[in-house]
């Protein structure tokens, strides 16, 4: 996993709530055996028509989202199904960063897997970086996970909060299977315990 | 936790897992059963591959395809697609490579992962259970913490049998009284969602209790637990009973004999202590609930089958008329509207919301001696071999064909758009799956969600119906 420290870039304004895991990618692009190359179907019904032209009003098809880093969205982002592939699609294209007033807990938890950093923010905020992100190139946002802050194009510091242990992992790029592998000592002795009790659930 | 201090069933369910807790307060919180299928476990077990990594516990693990497979006799002679012919056969390759038991496309077994857990024992009281799928919510019907979790997780869970979890707050949802005439575990669960809306349980693991919760069957227990994830929740579970011991009892992968009666002795202590402490509370009566059907494209726009479109002009504010109106457009509604005058084009009973057994029945006894309207699809898809089966010996199967509807194999069909059952643009469906939204089931299709009797109601009828209107033949 690509650690995470500090982020510049430019953010696509998303301004509605309940973006749900179907529209960041629909179930038709589920079958693939591979994590990469899923951005090209990001939001794909709203980004595209049936005959795969591009809807010229949807964000990420103007000139200055198209390299978009950051997402500001509202309420419940990435609700409905737990497909992996919502945050992979998202990183595909390039965005690293999602900032919300509250997130979807499956697609949260999906999203510091792969590198993604979804930041809560309280509506007011996200308002605030809503009307920062509808000027496009001329504003770019900063994330520094360091320092725990969104920097706003007037220089605005807006502290956000983060679990310590998933700041951790992001920072250092950390996979959680490795450090799993560590407490293998304590698993088995759980598995001889719970074997003992419940085999019926061993064999 | 002092042992005195009142707990609540995933308090309990949750301590009896927890391996190791690291500094900061996360738990490594054991498995006991995964559940896999071709689309969300690719990349897992190529990450094992990658990484040198065997299967940890290829006995507590089993895998299954259902999602992107066809539902027709055309399985009998091979996937067509070929990108869900890869997903097939990569999967195949992988429980080869990997040791891990599956059931194959053309087993009596084969479904949808959330009919078969149960139906095969798997799923038991007590258990954590985990399957890369948002719906697996659904096992938490059985008293077990169930919840669906991303590739990452699956491929941690594979690895390691154990999943870094923190610990979820409790919310209890209490239905008292007495479901009225029409009324199924369905309305019960979409009227919860439309009381606190698809973010609600954000956060919280659900217990879903009271005197409504407690008569329902095993099936419905499960089509409640199985939405808690439409109102946002990581779990639904239901304290486990007699009901459920009942259910249990005597299926392939529950423990027999002896071993079942110690099961049961610990089972039984699970249900949540008098004074138990829950973060969030909410309660409803049976005797309000009316039959529902959703009308726009989150599952918390939901509303009495008697009901009619909302306006937009009356939103509250303008977000939510921005979100009414596009909801309506893309619907195709009209302000006002009767929901019941709303033709529909496809009728679609299953899903691992509502393909059971018992679900079938309840769509059978309406169609039974009737007939499917002029113009409608009207798809019946039982969610796993042995349910198509068991409604074969019952002839059930005999009440659809003789109706008008389809008879399918099992799958998870019209739920997802992901396979050859789909909807086309504009078209409406009246559907016993979980999810309304844009493009669900498939690119411009329009969905109203609702229970199996009313999607029988609605197929009979040609639109929108009140069950209440339509109820079995001779029963009057």
């Amino acid at each position: 996993m690509k650690a995470f420290t500090t982020l510049t870039g430019v953010a696509a304004p998303l301004p509605a709530a309940n973006i749900d895991t179907d529209k960041i990618i629909p179930a038709r692009f589920l079958k693939t055996i591979a994590r990469t190359g899923l951005g090209k179907h990001l939001f794909a019904n709203m980004r595209f028509n049936e005959d795969g032209s591009e809807k010229p009003d949807f964000v990420l098809n103007q000139p200055a989202y198209r390299h978009s880093e950051i997402l500001i969205a509202y309420e419940n982002f990435g609700c409905g199904s737990s497909r992996e592939h919502a945050p992979w699609a998202l990183l595909d294209f390039g965005i690293r960063c999602v900032i919300a007033p509250d997130f979807a807990d499956i697609f949260h938890n999906n999203s510091f897997k792969n590198g993604i950093l979804p930041i809560r923010l309280p509506r007011e905020i996200c308002e605030k970086l809503m009307e920062d992100a509808k000027l496009g190139g001329n504003a770019r946002l900063t994330v520094d996970l360091e320092r725990s802050v969104v920097v706003r194009p007037n220089g605005e510091e807006i502290p956000f909060e983060i679990d310590p242990f998933r700041r951790h992992c992001l920072l250092n790029g950390l996979d959680d299977i490795g450090q799993t592998m560590q407490h293998k000592p304590a698993i088995e002795s759980f598995e001889a315990r719970q074997r003992a009790a419940q085999p019926w659930l061993y064999g | 936790m002092s042992a005195e201090t009142p707990r609540t069933l995933f308090d309990k369910i949750w301590a009896h897992h927890v391996v190791d807790t690291l500094p900061d307060g996360t738990a490594l919180l054991y498995i006991d059963r995964h559940l896999v299928h071709e689309v969300t476990s690719p990349q897992a077990f190529e990450g094992l591959r990658v990484a040198g990594r065997p299967v940890h516990r290829p006995d507590a693990t089993i895998a299954v395809v259902d999602h992107n497979i066809a539902t027709d006799s055309s399985r009998r002679t091979g996937i067509l697609d070929p990108e869900s012919r890869l997903q097939v056969e990569t999967l195949e390759h992988n429980v080869v490579e990997f040791g891990v038991p599956y059931i194959p496309l053309l087993d009596a077994r084969q479904g949808i992962v959330h009919v078969i857990g149960p139906e095969l024992g798997l799923s038991l009281p007590g258990t954590t259970i985990v399957c890369g799928d948002s719906h697996t919510s659904t096992h938490g019907a059985l008293g077990a913490l169930a919840f669906g979790i991303g590739t990452s997780e699956v491929e941690h869970v594979l690895a390691t049998q154990t999943l870094l979890q923190k610990p979820a707050k409790n919310m209890r949802v209490t239905v008292d009284g007495k479901l009225p005439l029409g009324c199924t575990a369905k309305d019960i669960v979409l009227a919860i969602i439309g009381k606190i809306g698809t973010a609600g349980g954000t956060g919280h693991v659900i217990e879903f209790a009271g005197e409504a919760i407690r008569a329902l069957d095993m099936a419905g227990r499960m089509t409640v637990c199985n939405m808690s994830i439409e109102a946002g929740a990581r779990a639904g579970m239901v304290a486990p009973d007699q009901t459920t011991f009942d259910y249990v009892k005597g299926r392939p992968h529950a423990p027999q004999g002896e071993a079942f009666d110690r099961a049961v002795a610990w089972w039984s202590t699970l249900p949540s202590d008098p004074g138990a402490q829950f973060d969030k509370e909410v309660s409803l009566r049976a005797e309000d609930i009316v039959p529902m059907v959703t009308w726009g494209t989150s599952p918390e726009d939901v509303a009495p089958i008697t009901a009619l479109v909302p306006d937009p002009a009356q939103a509250a504010d303008e977000t939510r008329r921005a979100q009414l109106q596009r909801m309506i457009e893309y619907m195709g509604l009209t302000p006002g509207q009767k929901l019941t005058d709303l033709k529909v084009d496809v009728v679609f009973i299953g899903s691992c919301t509502n393909s059971r057994i018992e679900d079938m029945r309840a769509a059978a006894a309406i169609a039974k001696g009737r007939h499917v309207a002029e113009g409608v699809r009207a798809m019946v898809v039982p969610g796993s071999g042995l349910v198509k089966l068991q409604a074969e010996e019952e002839g059930l199967d005999r009440v659809f064909l003789d109706a008008g509807f389809e008879w399918r194999e099992a799958g998870c069909s019209m739920c997802l758009g992901m396979n050859p059952d789909k909807l086309t643009p504009g078209q409406r469906s009246a559907s016993t799956s979980n999810r309304n939204f844009e493009g669900r089931q498939g690119p411009g299709g329009r969905t109203h969600l609702l229970s199996p009797a009313m999607a029988a109601a609605a197929a009979l009828a040609g639109h929108l119906a009140d069950v209440r209107d339509w109820q079995p033949l001779g029963s009057a």
